[in-house]
């Protein structure tokens, strides 16, 4: 019984719930469309489910959005122009790669600031480093000197 | 800056990046704003729910409004809908945008709970809706007296939204709007 109920759950974990979402399919007149149609949909993000792109939200908005943009590419826009469509209705929000402006400029240039100020830690870091190094090279007057304690150290013992 | 000072740099990262991670907490990023602030009403031409006159920009404009969507099957409608005849009652013109619904539907709620609307745009298809930027219902857009957007609310309006948020708004509008 037991083993049998664990067969039974190893085959439920192969059954994957995902594999049955349906998305609607739409034929187009050029693979080049269907081949940007895709490449735009990865792109664009839900603006109800957010961190899901509209290619694979189930919400109604993104169906609506997909059907959109099927739309505009059978009537010939170019992807700029499509972008340029969406953005105008939700914003930069919509795209996963926003474009460079006043709001977004924190948002691309963050990461090479952070960069910079990493390599420039590092630099300060190794540099201060190398000439602790330096210092603790011993003149012979000092070298002497510490025979000496040493010495009188052991004397003493 | 001293040896001393430099031990507490650690302590400063941490203070600023708790304040930032804080302030990230009271923020909800599921309230988006508008891309349509300051912009006109998108132009469109869809039914009145219940007569089936076809209707344009020049319904909604003309007068400061509230422009609510709502649909039967959004449960957060139900929820702010007592308050929107309230505000209807109080003198407040608030026109309703039917988003992706069936009429029968929508005209059954209308009669079983009341009637906040000066009227319905029927978008069936939600295609005024995305012109709006609209992802979610219940949406509610201030417009002003020419129709050009100057606020959208995102989820229930309730007494709290009203008073702090839509209300001054509101009044400035309909004062601007009276004084030339």
């Amino acid at each position: 019984m037991r083993v049998f109920g664990g067969a039974l759950l190893f085959c439920l974990t192969l059954w994957s719930l995902q594999a049955l979402a349906v998305i609607e399919t739409y034929e187009f007149s050029d693979p080049a469309l269907e081949e940007r149609y895709h490449e735009l949909s990865a792109e664009l993000r839900c603006p109800k489910c957010q961190n899901q792109n509209i290619a694979d939200s189930n919400a109604p908005i993104s169906k609506d959005l997909r059907r959109m943009l099927y739309e505009q590419l059978e009537s010939g826009a170019s992807d700029e122009e499509i972008l340029e469509h969406m953005v105008a209705r939700y914003g930069e929000f919509v795209r996963y790669r926003p474009r460079f402006a006043g709001a977004t400029a924190i948002l691309w240039l963050t990461p090479f600031i952070l960069l910079l100020a990493g390599a420039a830690i590092l630099a300060l870091t190794l540099r201060s480093r190398g000439s602790r190094s330096d210092n603790a090279a011993l003149s012979d007057a000092e070298r002497t000197q510490i025979d000496q304690l040493l010495s009188k150290k052991e004397g003493s013992d | 800056m001293g040896p001393r000072l430099k031990l507490f740099l650690p302590l400063f990262l941490f203070a600023a990046l708790a304040l930032l991670l804080f302030r990230g907490l009271s923020l909800d990023p599921r309230e988006l704003p508008s891309a349509l602030i300051d912009r006109p009403l998108p132009a469109f031409s869809l039914p009145e729910l219940a007569s089936g006159e076809l209707l344009g920009v020049d319904a909604v404009a003309g007068e400061v409004s509230l422009l609510n969507v709502w649909a039967t099957w959004c449960v957060s409608c139900r929820v702010e809908h007592p308050y929107l005849q309230t505000l209807a009652d109080s003198g407040v013109r608030i026109v309703g945008l039917n988003y992706k619904d069936e009429d029968a539907a929508a005209l059954r709620w209308l009669q079983e709970l009341g009637n906040p609307y000066q009227f319905n745009i029927a978008d069936r298809k939600g295609s005024l809706a995305i012109d709006l930027g609209v992802y979610g219902a219940p949406e509610t857009y201030l417009l002003d007296a020419d129709g050009v957007i100057r606020y959208r609310h995102v989820g229930v309006v309730d007494e709290r939204v009203w008073q702090t948020v839509l209300q001054p708004l509101y009044s400035e509008l309909r004062a601007a709007g009276a004084a030339p």
